[in-house]
């Protein structure tokens, strides 16, 4: 398709202004009314014993759930792709249900089944475990809200290579998980590594499930988005700017997994 | 290795890919699985391969009953049309991956692999990624590789499909000098008539899941057991309800015994051979082929009345 000069430069502007003003404007606002109360308040506000408690929430709960989404990703996306067991189409669509149902019914239907009067709740409780209102209950929220990025970069991969290097290795007297760790994994690296990376993305910045299963008790259970809310929906000057100072911790979190992910993409473009 | 095929069937869904098929491949034999695509040949060989599990019937490899053994414990080397390279692995590990899984020391491994790429001719090839290889490099490494393991079996499906005409003639007879030289028992999964010929002491020829006439070269094409082979392994053309080989019908310009009478429509010069297209008498079509010599004989051209004789020892037995 042929786009005039003037053509092209105007669906420039309108793509900048678009991303600019719905994206990069309220972030950059965030970042300047952080400091403006100067660089020493907002740094203090940062390092409250409750934002570095909630910093290291947020990191714990994403250093479990990634691994975890990560290994179901891939054996889920193999199963999908490899496998030759029946409701393979049932699998498929039960992936992608944490992208259709609110976050916030997610946590409610957690409650439901770990809560107390839950299906299991008062099993767990009884033995002295507790799901709900403590961070378990963070992680297997996110968990389920971050479950399908994995299987989504990884699955495509898998069919596109095809099931022939396998085979190739399984004649020359590799074994099935030999065959995975030489042959499979290596073929799909940078579609996990894509997938870990988004999975990151999603588990540090979730907060409507989370929400609805934390109890909001700094250092317990209130990770950084969870502080962020907290702090905003308090009256005050000062509450706002400390919310301000904890949403930029999270930005620049955030941001570094972004880098990560592009250092990743090109990559990505060069093995290809 | 002798393999024995005993009345395997093999059905995918509601497509039959094999139906009663038995085979016997000899020890040190080449042997080539003939046929149209969707014949039911590839699957066979990956049954042989114990890529694929037959519904019915066994394979059996010197006597044993394999029909349940997984690919790595059967002995075999597999070559796929698409070389199935390990992308992520230079040329050189290509080649010991095999090796390397079966634990051997590293200097061993060195020297089967050096060994090995001299072989293929890719030596100084050694150190690169198989994308940089050209389809035929790629090929010949994906054969070094299946060797590494010294397979007491080799089975190769489509190896050389995928490569242009060319390389493909060259490779065909590096592998039969490869499989005079090594001697190892060789399956060849192959749609080219010619490559089959060239190439294999047997031909098993397949359509629709069977296996239709199994025998060497020349015997197939000159004694075929049903139409379909006749037609598939060369030119046939159908002249008084037989189906013959257009090289084999004799022209005359006088009316003789068992002769048809027809109308030349074309001459073709093709270099030593020319191609008479003729129309006979029913209004069927068929076509000859003749030495330069006979031709100028008979001073053929467009519109000449001809007697057309087909050979009359085999024609008998192939009336349809």
């Amino acid at each position: 398709m042929r786009v005039s000069r003037p053509a092209t430069l105007s669906l420039r502007a309108v793509g900048l202004l678009y991303l600019a003003g719905l994206l990069l404007l309220p972030v950059g606002v965030v970042l300047v009314r952080t400091f403006d109360h100067g660089l020493g308040q907002a740094w203090g506000w940062m390092t409250t014993p409750a934002a570095i408690s909630a910093l290291w929430l947020t990191i714990a709960i994403a250093a479990i759930a990634v691994p975890l989404n990560t290994i179901f990703g891939v054996g889920c996306s193999l199963v999908l792709v490899r496998g030759r067991a029946r409701g393979r189409a049932i699998l498929d669509s039960l992936i992608d249900l944490p992208f259709v149902v609110s976050p916030v019914i997610v946590g409610l239907a957690l409650i439901l089944v770990y809560g107390q009067d839950g299906w299991f709740g008062n099993w767990f409780l009884n033995n002295g475990i507790r799901i709900i209102y403590a961070p378990a209950g963070i992680v297997i929220a996110t968990v389920f809200v971050s479950l399908p990025f994995v299987v989504r970069e990884v699955a495509p991969i898998l069919m596109e290579v095809g099931e022939e290097q396998e085979e190739a290795a399984a004649t020359l007297g590799a074994s099935g998980w030999q065959t995975f760790w030489r042959v499979t994994l290596p073929s799909i690296r940078w579609g996990v590594a894509y997938g870990v990376v988004l999975t990151t993305a999603r588990a540090l910045g979730e907060i409507g499930a989370v929400l609805v299963v934390s109890s909001n008790v700094a250092g317990s259970t209130l990770t950084l988005p969870l502080l962020v809310y907290q702090r905003d929906s308090q009256l005050g000057p000062q509450a706002i700017t400390g919310a301000y100072a904890a949403a930029t911790e999270l930005i620049v979190l955030s941001l570094a997994v972004l880098l990560l992910m592009t250092l990743l993409g090109s990559r990505r473009e060069v093995t290809k | 290795m002798r393999i024995e095929v005993v009345d395997v069937g093999k059905q995918f869904g509601k497509f039959t890919a094999l139906t009663d098929v038995s085979l016997e491949v000899a020890e040190g034999s080449l042997t080539a699985l003939l046929g149209p695509s969707g014949s039911g040949k590839s699957t066979l060989l990956r049954i042989i391969a114990g890529l694929e599990t037959p519904d019915s019937g066994h394979v059996l490899t010197d006597g044993l009953d394999v029909t349940r053994a997984r690919p790595q414990d059967r002995g075999i080397g597999f070559v796929f049309q698409h070389y199935a390279a390990f992308n992520h692995m230079s040329v050189r590990e290509n080649v010991a991956f095999g090796l390397r899984i079966r634990k051997l020391p590293k200097p061993e491994v060195q020297a089967r692999v050096d060994e090995l790429l001299k072989l293929v001719g890719l030596t100084a090839w050694s150190g690169q990624r198989p994308a940089q290889l050209s389809g035929g490099q790629r090929q010949r490494m994906a054969l070094a590789r299946a060797l590494a393991v010294e397979p007491r079996v080799l089975l190769l499906d489509e190896p050389f499909g995928a490569l242009d005409a060319k390389v493909r003639a060259e490779l065909r007879q590096w592998l039969r000098r490869l499989h005079d030289e090594q001697g190892v028992t060789t399956v060849l999964v192959t749609h080219d008539q010619e490559e089959a010929m060239e190439v294999a002491d047997t031909i098993a020829v397949m359509h629709e899941g069977r296996i239709e006439q199994t025998g060497a070269p020349r015997d197939v094409y000159d004694r075929p057991a049903t139409d379909f082979v006749m037609g598939f392994l060369g030119p046939a053309v159908r002249v008084d309800g037989q189906l013959v080989r257009p090289h084999d019908l004799r022209l005359a310009l006088e009316p003789e015994d068992h002769a048809l009478e027809a109308m030349v429509t074309r001459v073709v010069h093709l270099g030593f051979e020319v191609r008479v297209e003729l129309e006979l008498a029913d209004g069927r079509t068929a076509r000859a082929q003749l030495t330069r010599g006979e031709a100028n004989q008979l001073e053929l051209s467009d519109g000449d009345i001809v007697y057309v004789r087909p050979p009359v020892a085999t024609g008998a037995e192939l009336t349809a």
